[in-house]
């Protein structure tokens, strides 16, 4: 049951091949025997989860379930879940139960899916390797000596794992992408406000998104069509009409023009990822697309502009984590300042600490024109790049990384290293579009990814070039010898 | 050396919603601490504001009152600091781009003369809790029920030059609000805020003086007790040749002086930021259209129409105007009793005086304008005399019932029947032979003094009832 798609769980549900009982104790099994080398997930409830299952499976018999009914799901640590800790890495949260859901979450449990638990990520989705998680780094199952990227990690690790059939992430700029681009998943950005933020601990809030990682572009498909849609508590939630999602799969790729940025292939590219890449669109090309060269002139900027828009948003975001009122709060605080320092010096890793830094320079008085507000233009041309390609083509394609996943501790000294490792992803967020990484090869068995990037809201074109990829090749269904007990 | 002041104010008025500016928890004031406080007032993780609607509404309502430009595209920021009845760790303000800018109103001087003071610009933002420092053992207890309460900060111009002026100026705001219904300017409850910013320059200088900020003066008393203080305070300091320190003070009521906060060892960045969960608010021509049209009659509008309407002076006038449920109530009476100055007088004289000793509000007259309306008909249609009326005024302010009632139940009604009061007045000749005498002898002068002593007879007589305009009319036909 482990080792298929969410469609092929969906239908073995239906017809009643087996129960959402049975199907989510191999999962929770499977967890209790695997996650001790994956560190993918940092909260399982076992017995809400079968307690779900169950629910689900009388709803399949009563015959009016909707379309995830029964379906095991885990929630990346970033979505309030009503009674269950909500941690996003951080010990500033780890004692916190919120008392409400996510909107993500809430739509999940509306579909029908069983929530097995709570995914490890990078403390409050900083980082690109899982390694600032307080509950310690989750492992790539292609070999645990590897990351599994981030924020994302324990999400992607637990879908390469096959410890659950899918994950929700969330991507600031390229927490979803990367990940699945470095566990060889499937993994969709969508558009900036296509999926609610309500319940979803912000970093940054004009960049996060809410969105599916799976193994097959039909899956996320399948959940992206649970998770869209407008929220009225979110403000900046889209309310253009969602779609199902699932209809355009199938669609020929005829015609389809694809714009290769040439920022995207240059020097920083690891020269074998490069060849996967373009080995992968000859078979977008086969398939019928035509193959555009286009440029992404401020592409160079990409990385400078996100590391002030983004720390700066989140040096404020996080301002409420303070020890009053819930979380982490130091012990005897003797006075108000000593209660506020500690309790965040104490709480927050140093990864969230130097953002929250660099963010509340970038915003102070005699720097905010020269920081902020110049990357707030700079972004707007970012943005322009993008609209002046898609006028040339339908969809933009090329690496979700420079090179696959690297050890664990390699980068961790290093934040600017780190921060290369977005360089491709970083300004899909900026422009607010969608993107996905879909597996298209292996690096000395190593997975990596192909980027797709769509117009404003066009999920379902980029969800079609990716199915019809996947019709044609097998990369995304490979799986870890170690998920299948052999050696990690 | 002559100093002038030179004071701004900045008023924070809670408006009048009836939930919170970013989430549906109610505004009710007085409620237990901490029952009005939803998740996003808790500033709960992954919690968004959503704007509430009303909010926009009344600063437009604000904007338009006071004939500012409306700002068509404005943007929500955020106000970074760190305090515990702050939950987010930011105020959700506008900075640079405003709702509503510059205009003006004119605001009125106790001796009836007018000025019009100008408005810098007006802004939305979320009033933070309470901090508690009382009853918890040397810890500080917050209430967020205030937290995300609607506030409206009105700038004023810095053109107002003393305590009176800046009196009048909220006095004239006050009465601008709850004309315009977006706040209940309740002062004690803290819906009306004020930051006082002062400084001295020398008589006929054009440049401006180091101010000083005095915080949350919430009395009119306080106010002009404030700048007073502060004038002396700083004319003192310049008088010396020394200088003042630009800071911020505290008025202290009990003491009745200002003294400076404790001074911040850096000066306040607020990284000021656009709300990035916010969208701009964007205003069409049509929602603004739609507001304007159902603006109520403004203060200034309806000062100047009571006099020239109702042929009132202008201090009647300004009286009468003064709160929108006063000129209201006024006008009620005018529209029940049909004359426009006796109802004025009434209003002014007898009702204001018992509503004054009764410390009662308007609001809560238990006198409904329709029945003085009535009872001022039975003056004008000569069932009582304007005397009466005043103990039936009384009787019906103790909830004796309406004018009518108890004019019966008192048997009060005046008697006008000329054949019933021609006995009387010939009773009172015939038993005052000598009086008569007196008054056929005596000039015009005299002859008016006497006269009262025969209707003061006619009406003892008649027990007060009899109507005293024909009681003279028939002595001045009988005593010739």
């Amino acid at each position: 049951m482990h080792t298929k798609s969410v469609a092929q769980l969906i239908q073995g549900l239906r017809e009643r091949q087996f129960s959402s009982a049975e199907l989510t104790r191999v999962y929770l099994d499977r967890i209790a025997a695997l996650d001790t080398r994956y560190n993918s997930f940092i909260s399982v409830d076992e017995a809400a989860a079968m307690a779900a299952a169950s629910a689900a499976d009388e709803r399949l018999a009563a015959g009016d379930a909707p379309p995830l009914t029964g379906i095991p799901i885990a929630h990346k640590d970033i979505f309030c879940t009503d009674g269950m800790r909500t941690s996003c890495g951080s010990r500033m949260l780890d004692n916190f139960v919120p008392p409400y859901d996510a909107t993500v979450v809430q739509r999940f449990r509306a579909a029908g899916a069983v929530l097995l638990g709570k995914t490890n990520m990078d403390e409050f989705a900083m980082g690109s390797s899982n390694e600032s998680s307080f509950y310690g780094p989750a492992r790539n199952p292609w070999d645990t000596d590897l990351v599994p990227g981030g924020s994302s990690g324990g999400s992607a690790a637990a879908v390469a794992g096959l410890l659950a059939p899918a994950a929700t992430g969330t991507d600031t700029g390229g927490s979803i992408r990367q990940p699945a681009a470095f566990c060889g998943i499937t993994g969709l950005k969508p558009t900036y406000g296509r999926v609610s933020r309500l319940g979803m601990v912000a970093f940054a809030s004009s960049l996060d998104q809410a969105g599916p990682m799976a193994h097959t572009a039909e899956d996320c498909a399948l959940l992206l069509n649970a998770m869209a849609g407008h929220d009225p508590l979110d403000s900046t939630s889209s309310d253009t009409a969602t779609e199902d999602y699932t209809l355009a799969l199938g669609n020929s790729l005829d015609g389809l023009r694809i714009g290769l940025p040439e920022e995207y292939f240059g020097d920083g590219l690891d020269s074998a990822t490069g060849d996967c890449i373009r080995s992968a669109l000859r078979e977008l090309e086969a398939q019928g697309a035509t193959l555009v060269n286009v440029s992404l002139p401020h592409a160079a900027l990409t990385i400078p502009t996100y590391y002030i828009i983004a720390p700066a948003e989140a040096s404020t975001n996080l301002s409420r984590f303070d020890g009053v009122r819930y979380g982490y709060r130091c012990a005897d605080p003797v006075d108000l300042h000593d209660l506020y320092t500690r309790t965040r010096q104490e709480g927050f890793g140093d990864e969230v600490k130097r953002r929250i830094l660099v963010g509340t320079y970038a915003l102070s008085a005699g720097y905010y024109d020269a920081y902020y507000k110049k990357a707030q233009q700079v972004r707007r041309l970012i943005k322009q790049d993008f609209m002046a390609c898609f006028e040339q083509v339908d969809v933009i394609a090329g690496p979700t990384t420079p090179g696959p996943a690297f050890a664990l501790g390699a980068k961790s000294n290093d934040p600017v290293s780190m921060y290369l490792e977005d360089v491709y992803t970083l300004a899909v967020n900026l422009a607010g579009l969608p993107g996905m990484s879909v597996p298209a090869g292996f690096v000395d068995n190593k997975p990596v990814g192909l980027q797709l990037i769509g117009r404003h809201f066009d999920e379902a074109r980029l969800l079609n070039v990716a199915h019809r990829f996947q019709r044609a090749t097998d990369w995304h269904l490979r799986q870890p010898e170690s998920a299948n007990g052999g050696p990690a | 050396m002559q100093w002038e002041p030179v004071i701004g104010l900045e008023v924070h008025l809670q408006l009048a919603t009836r939930s919170k500016i970013f989430s549906g928890s109610p505004t009710t004031f007085g409620a237990e601490p901490n029952t009005q406080a939803s998740a996003v007032d808790l500033a709960m993780p992954g919690m968004l504001p959503v704007l509430n609607e009303q909010a926009v509404c009344y600063a437009v309502r604000f904007g338009l009152g006071i004939g500012a430009e409306i700002g068509r595209r404005s943007v929500f920021d955020r106000k970074n600091y760190f305090y515990p009845d702050l939950p987010k760790g930011y105020q959700i303000s506008q900075f640079e781009a405003p709702i509503v800018g510059k205009g003006s109103f004119e605001i009125l001087m106790e001796d009836g003369s007018s000025r019009r003071i100008g408005i810098t610009r007006a802004h939305l933002e979320e009033d933070a809790g309470k901090s508690l420092h009382e009853d918890f053992h040397g810890q500080t207890g917050i209430d967020l029920n205030r937290a995300g309460t609607p506030l409206l900060e009105i700038v004023s111009e810095p053109e107002i030059r003393s305590a009176a002026e800046a009196v009048a100026y909220l006095k004239a705001l006050h009465s601008l609000v709850t004309y315009l219904g977006i706040s209940d300017g309740n002062m004690s409850e803290g819906s009306m805020r004020c930051d006082v910013n002062i400084s001295l320059r020398p008589v006929g200088s054009d440049t401006l003086g180091t101010r000083a900020e005095i915080k949350n003066v919430n009395s009119f008393r306080f106010v002009e007790k404030a700048i007073r203080h502060e004038i002396e305070r700083q004319a003192d300091i310049l008088d010396d040749g020394g200088q003042v320190v630009q800071e911020t003070r505290l008025y202290d009521a009990e003491r009745d002086e200002t003294r400076s906060m404790r001074s911040k060892e850096v000066a306040n960045d607020y990284r000021y930021f656009p709300e990035p969960d916010l969208l701009p608010v964007v205003i069409d021509d049509a929602y603004i259209e739609s507001i304007r049209s159902a603006l109520p009659e403004l203060p200034a509008d309806k000062r100047q129409r009571f006099a020239e309407q109702y042929g009132l002076s202008q201090y009647d006038a300004n009286v009468l105007s003064d709160s929108r449920a006063l000129a209201d109530y006024f006008e009620q009476v005018v529209a029940d009793c049909g004359d426009a100055k006796i109802a004025a007088n009434w209003v002014q004289v007898e009702l204001l005086g018992q509503l004054n000793r009764d410390e009662r509000s308007i609001e809560n007259c238990p006198v409904s304008a329709a029945d003085l309306g009535a009872l001022i008909s039975r003056i004008l249609d000569q069932s009582i005399s304007g005397k009466m009326a005043k103990q039936v005024f009384e009787a019906m302010w103790q909830g004796e019932g309406s004018a009518d009632d108890i004019i019966a139940a008192k048997g009060l009604k005046q008697v006008s029947d000329s054949g019933a009061l021609e006995a009387i007045v010939d009773e009172v000749v015939a038993a005052n032979s000598a009086q008569v005498q007196q008054y056929l002898a005596a000039d015009d002068a005299k002859r008016k003094k006497l006269l009262g002593f025969f209707v003061g007879q006619v009406m003892k007589l008649s027990k007060g009832q009899a109507n005293p305009q024909m009681v003279n009319e028939l002595l001045a036909n009988k005593l010739v």
